[in-house]
């Protein structure tokens, strides 16, 4: 189909090309920017004044806890829509009646409501509670409320896609009751939604801005918080270290993600 | 063949006014009463939709059946008890196999269930295997296998359990037609070597023929007749039985006298008197230049090999088919005189 001379292109295609380019350039540019920015000793002389691993070592040392606390919240979150949405998933998997559908719109509305609203919601509600407004289990809940419905989707999509109805009656012939059904036939099949559904709970968990901000207090601070922080209020070179060390965390996540969507396909 | 890892007791079946009303009102099953006897195999046969599965999850336990009805396996009442404490063998159409495991893994499953060490696990699963000839196969993936050999594996593993009963709901209806014969010759040996009880679905009627020692065939939720292929084949029970198993010609006629008017000539009758409907078998219809009771005109001619089938169209305006010998040949538009024994007619009550 593509052909090796350029003189074979028409226009069309060199402008296809120019657009695909600019669209990755405005897209990329910034954030090689900020990336070059975290280890530039001085990001107004510009890359001439030398690099440095300074900034870097600053945001460890002042930010540490924001970092481990997200991963503390993103493992935790996980942990918790696996134990739900897995189970949800397969109620919903294989009893379709209007009940479940009903409970599949009412799943997503998390997504659908600004995070903001879902955390003065949850502020409104829980706010009261103060040993619990101060703690970080606040903003679990709230990024378990965001995340769940992802875990779920994913998950009932590949317990759609293979016929756990009838592989449960086959194993349930062979003497199986419903836990070792549930452990032997039902996750190992499910296993791709559930990795992937796993990595994007954890990569959006690790990178939820909108509903943390609200619940966070100054003791409970996760990464992109923090971030926020730094960047109000210190030298960008430190915002565009903590942004460095950001992607160092979600890439692999993210390429993770990419490689399962692709492998994952349910065994036929 | 020769090894015989299995024989099982013969465990004969038994409904007791078993009906199913799904939610939402489908009658799927009239109250059905119905004895298998232990070791026999057989066949569930009627159209799309009569009731045919559902039967088979009601003896399984996959279904319960509405309240009133019973199943028995021997003496035991088996009604309360769910799928998975009947031991039962289910042999899907989809296959059911396990794609998150291996052939021996997937024919293990079971032996697993019930706490069977590795050891003895796999000295059985092999033996179930070489019996299949399926032993190259053990490591396979289920997406690696072609569909004769995914319903082999099927086969293994629900036998390899040694069930009370074995269960096949059109096991061969997903395989191409060179395959399907293969698999039923197998199954056919197999059921028979094993002597186990086993119900076979099918809306296949030359399948049922084939494996039955009875045939129950069912229409609309009911069964209509319960018998052995040739019963079944000979003496069907209502029109619809004679047209579902095989080909029949369905032709007006009166009787009256010791005399049955057909075809526009008499024939000596001692069945009943009045209108009839009677039934002919393509088989049973002679051609006979010199005794022919009926003149007809040939409209198709369907060589078959060991047979031609002949549409005939007679003087009184019906149209019956009719087997002729391979070897007579014929043209369209040739005139015939065709011939009926009295006693290979079937009369049915109009
Ligand atoms: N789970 C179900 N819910 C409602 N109706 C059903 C269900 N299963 C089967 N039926 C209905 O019951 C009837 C008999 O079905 P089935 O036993 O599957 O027929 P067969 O196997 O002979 O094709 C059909 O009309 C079918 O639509
Ligand atoms: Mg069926």
């Amino acid at each position: 189909m593509t052909t090796v001379t350029g003189a074979r292109h028409g226009v069309a295609f060199w402008l296809q090309l120019g657009f695909t380019l600019l669209v990755c350039m405005l897209l990329v540019a910034p954030m090689l920017l900020s990336l070059l920015a975290g280890v530039t000793e001085n990001y107004l002389v510009g890359i001439e004044s030398g690099l440095t691993t300074r900034w870097i070592a600053e945001v460890l040392r002042g930010y540490s806890d924001t970092i481990l606390l997200s991963l503390q919240v993103a493992l935790a979150c996980l942990a918790a829509t696996l134990v739900l949405g897995v189970p949800v998933a397969y109620v919903l998997a294989r009893r379709g009646n209007w009940l479940t559908r009903l409970f599949e719109e009412l799943l997503t509305m998390p997504i659908a409501v600004p995070g903001l609203a879902t955390a003065l919601a949850l502020i409104i509600t829980y706010g009261g509670v103060g040993e619990f407004r101060r703690s970080w289990l606040f903003i679990l809940v709230g990024h378990v409320l965001f995340t769940l419905p992802f875990m779920v989707r994913s998950v009932l999509a590949v317990m759609s896609a293979v016929d756990l109805r009838t592989l449960e009656e086959g194993a349930a012939s062979l003497g199986a009751g419903f836990a070792r059904r549930f452990f032997t036939i039902v996750l190992p099949n499910s296993l791709p939604g559930i990795l992937s559904g796993s990595l994007m709970v954890v990569t959006l968990s690790i990178g939820e801005f909108n509903l943390t901000w609200l619940l966070h207090t100054p003791l409970t601070k996760t990464l992109p918080v923090g971030l926020a922080d730094s960047y109000a209020s210190l030298r960008i070179e430190i915002g565009s270290a903590y942004t460095l060390i950001f992607f160092v965390m979600v890439i692999p996540l993210l390429l993770l993600l990419q490689a399962l969507a692709r492998f994952g396909q349910p065994p036929r | 063949m020769s090894r015989d890892p299995l024989r099982f007791e013969p465990v004969p079946v038994r409904l007791n006014a078993c009906a199913k009303t799904f939610p939402g009102g489908t009658r799927a099953l009239e109250p059905i009463d119905l004895e298998i006897a232990g070791g026999e195999t057989v066949v569930f046969l009627g159209p799309s939709g009569c009731g045919k599965t559902t039967t088979l999850r009601i003896i399984a336990g996959l279904e319960q059946p509405d309240p009133g009805g019973s199943v028995f396996f021997g003496s035991e009442d088996v009604t309360a008890l769910p799928i998975e404490r009947r031991n039962v063998g289910m042999v899907f159409q989809s296959y059911a196999l396990f794609p998150n495991m291996d052939v021996a893994q997937n024919v293990g499953y079971g032996l697993r269930v019930r706490g069977i060490d590795r050891r003895r696990r796999d000295a059985r699963v092999g033996e179930m295997l070489a019996m299949m000839q399926m032993e190259a196969l053990a490591r396979r993936r289920i997406d690696q296998l072609s569909g004769g050999q995914r319903q082999r594996v099927a086969l293994a593993r629900a036998l390899v359990v040694r069930p009370r009963i074995l269960l096949l709901d059109e096991p061969l209806t997903a395989l191409d037609a060179k395959l399907r014969d293969g698999l039923r010759l197998e199954i056919d040996r197999l059921l028979r070597q094993l002597g186990i009880t086993a119900i076979y679905v099918t809306h296949d009627q030359g399948e049922a023929m084939a494996l039955a020692d009875r045939i129950v065939v069912m229409s609309g939720g009911r069964v209509v007749q319960i018998g052995t292929p040739r019963d079944v084949y000979f003496r069907p029970a209502d029109p619809f039985v004679a047209d579902f198993v095989g080909t029949t010609n369905r032709l007006q006629a009166q009787a009256a006298d010791g005399r049955l008017h057909v075809l526009g000539a008499d024939v000596p009758w001692a069945g009943a008197t009045g209108p009839l409907a009677v039934l002919v078998r393509p088989e049973d219809v002679r051609l006979d230049a010199v005794t022919g009771q009926a003149e007809a005109k040939v409209t198709t001619a369907m060589f078959l090999g060991d047979r031609t089938r002949l549409v005939v169209e007679t003087g009184t305006g019906e149209t019956l088919s009719i087997d002729a010998p391979g070897r007579a040949s014929f043209a369209i538009g040739d005139t015939v005189r065709i011939a009926i024994d009295p006693d290979r007619l079937l009369a049915m009550p109009l």
